[in-house]
């Protein structure tokens, strides 16, 4: 396992996994417990069109990725803010304009691009070191978030309307959310890509859900969940030379289904829980 | 004169362009008893809502204890109706009931441990707190709804709504929980929502019927054709409580 590890490239890959494991287990709890998975996707996919334009301009893409995610986020925010079943077409055409905007913008760049695949599919293995720095700055600046308004966050999650009653601000609190989630979402894009980005988010804290009686236990599974897969999913890769990104999705997925057999297995053979 | 409880002022409200609540007017004073009646769709549950200030009504203004609904946050308790609440979420029964101090906990929302020891008071209160560890999905519905209680009076509030709170429980618990609320009544203003014309009989002391407009009735007592107004067909009532107790006020009719 260990001589996997070795190489400069491989330990940054390993770095940025974990690093991206922490926001997207806390992160990725809010996004399932609220059942705004469509919502995120819709962010991710939208990413894309910044990732173009930042091209097209010229500058650092994955700066203009956080840029244009944060934007569409706050636009989804206010669209969805009052109903999110309704608003389910919203999402879908700003997830489908977003994209066909990135690719469009690119098309109109100077040069050969040889980075679309990348930003689809992930290329961890060749993440820059300023970009772990910024993982770790996202890192911490999640955690403080969460920290401080928790109490909030789980009442919101919980019982909206209560949580209004009671004077929280919900509203202020979901812009936050959407905009917690487009920082995420752009440090996935770098792991996994932007087309499996959704099930890194959702994956673990679907299992963590069948096990964990808190919020905050269901958080920290999901970020031990995320550094298992990463790991594991790098490992595999490195050994069976296969891309990184899809690699650890299957990992992901494998424990998803197993998950689910186990609770199927103990509802039936346990006599329900 | 001392401020109303609750101050309901020609407030209507549509939804989709529908009329849910059409100038309703309503006077709730402090430590009333009131069951608000109606139809299904009738905009019970509006108004309640209007009142927490969780909706904002088109027109008109709603008033507790003199303040908006948002400054009176500390005053409401509510407790909705149980079939909202999502049962898979990952909470225990202790956690659900320190929600009623997040009014009172300030910007970081920290509960302290007076907020902790005043949840387990009121769990204690509603027979809960031997279940304070229990995920909130594996509970029956009375034991739910118990839960949903004790959220409301960790508020300490003055004011207790109820939303159908004995839909989808038994006649134990529903007499439970109107002894309780009678208890609470000493020193708590309650507004009830039920379908339930049996709630009438002990326990109120004044009647509303809501169908988007409201007819008040101060006295407790039901007349016919408040009830027909409200529900739109002649209802046959079966008096309830100690007899002989009246719920109907007397026509020209035979007795039922």
């Amino acid at each position: 396992m260990i001589e996997a590890f070795q190489s400069e490239f491989m330990r940054n890959a390993l770095l940025a996994g974990l690093l991206a494991g922490v926001a997207c287990g806390i992160i990725g709890t809010l996004v399932v417990v609220n059942r705004i998975v469509f919502i995120a996707g819709g962010i991710a996919h939208a990413a894309y069109g910044g990732i173009g334009l930042a091209i097209f301009l010229g500058i650092p893409p994955l700066a203009g990725a956080v840029g244009f995610a944060l934007t569409v986020s706050m636009i989804m925010s206010a669209v969805t803010l009052k109903n999110k079943q309704r608003a389910d077409t919203v999402v879908g055409v700003l997830w489908a304009v977003g994209m066909a905007l990135g690719i469009i913008m690119i098309d109109l760049s100077p040069g050969y691009n040889v980075d679309l695949m990348s930003y689809l599919f992930g290329s961890i293995l060749a993440v820059p070191r300023t970009d772990i720095l910024i993982m770790a700055l996202v890192d911490l600046g999640v955690l403080i978030i969460v920290g401080i308004l928790y109490n909030s966050f789980l009442a919101m999650s919980f019982d909206e309307e209560f949580a209004m009653a009671m004077g929280v601000r919900v509203e202020m609190l979901y812009y936050i959310l959407l905009g917690m989630i487009a920082l995420s979402v752009i440090m996935l894009i770098r792991i996994v890509g932007l087309v499996l980005v959704i099930a890194l988010l959702s994956i673990p804290p679907f299992i963590a859900e069948k096990f964990c009686r808190s919020l905050k236990a269901m958080m920290a599974a999901s970020v031990l969940l995320n550094f298992l897969f990463a790991i594991a999913g790098l490992w595999f890769s490195y050994k069976y030379n296969l891309t990184s990104g899809a690699t650890i999705i299957m990992i992901a997925a494998a424990f998803f289904f197993a998950s689910v057999a186990c609770e199927k297995a103990l509802a039936h053979f346990g006599g329900g829980a | 004169m001392p401020l109303s409880a609750i101050e309901i002022d020609n407030v209507s409200f549509f939804y989709n362009g529908h009329p849910i609540l059409v100038n309703v007017n309503l006077r709730v004073e402090e430590k009333d008893f009131l069951a608000i009646m109606g139809p299904n769709g009738s905009g019970k549950t509006t108004l309640l809502k209007i009142i927490l200030g969780i909706l904002n009504p088109a027109r008109g203004s709603i008033r507790v204890f003199g303040k908006t609904p948002l400054e009176a946050a500390g005053l409401l308790g509510y407790v909705p109706q149980d079939t909202w609440l999502n049962k898979g979420f990952p909470i225990s029964v202790q956690d659900v009931a320190l929600m009623g101090r997040l009014g009172m906990t300030g910007r970081g929302r920290r509960y302290t441990s007076s907020d902790r020891d005043l949840a387990r008071k009121v769990l204690e209160q509603v027979g809960m707190w031997d279940y304070r560890d229990r995920p909130i999905g594996k509970l029956s519905g009375g034991q739910r709804q118990r839960v949903l209680i004790a959220r409301a009076l960790t508020v300490e509030p003055k004011i207790l709504l109820l939303d159908e709170p004995t839909a989808s429980v038994d006649a134990q618990f529903q007499t439970d929980l109107y002894g309780l609320l009678k208890e609470l009544n000493d020193t708590i203003t309650i507004v009830i929502v039920s379908h339930d014309v049996s709630v009438l009989s002990d326990y109120i002391n004044s009647v509303a019927c809501l169908n988007q407009t409201l007819y008040h009735h101060e006295s407790g007592e039901l007349t016919e054709e408040m009830l027909n107004a409200a529900y739109q067909c002649p209802v046959d009532l079966i008096a309830h409580g100690r007899v002989p107790h009246r719920v109907l006020r007397r026509h020209d009719h035979e007795d039922p």
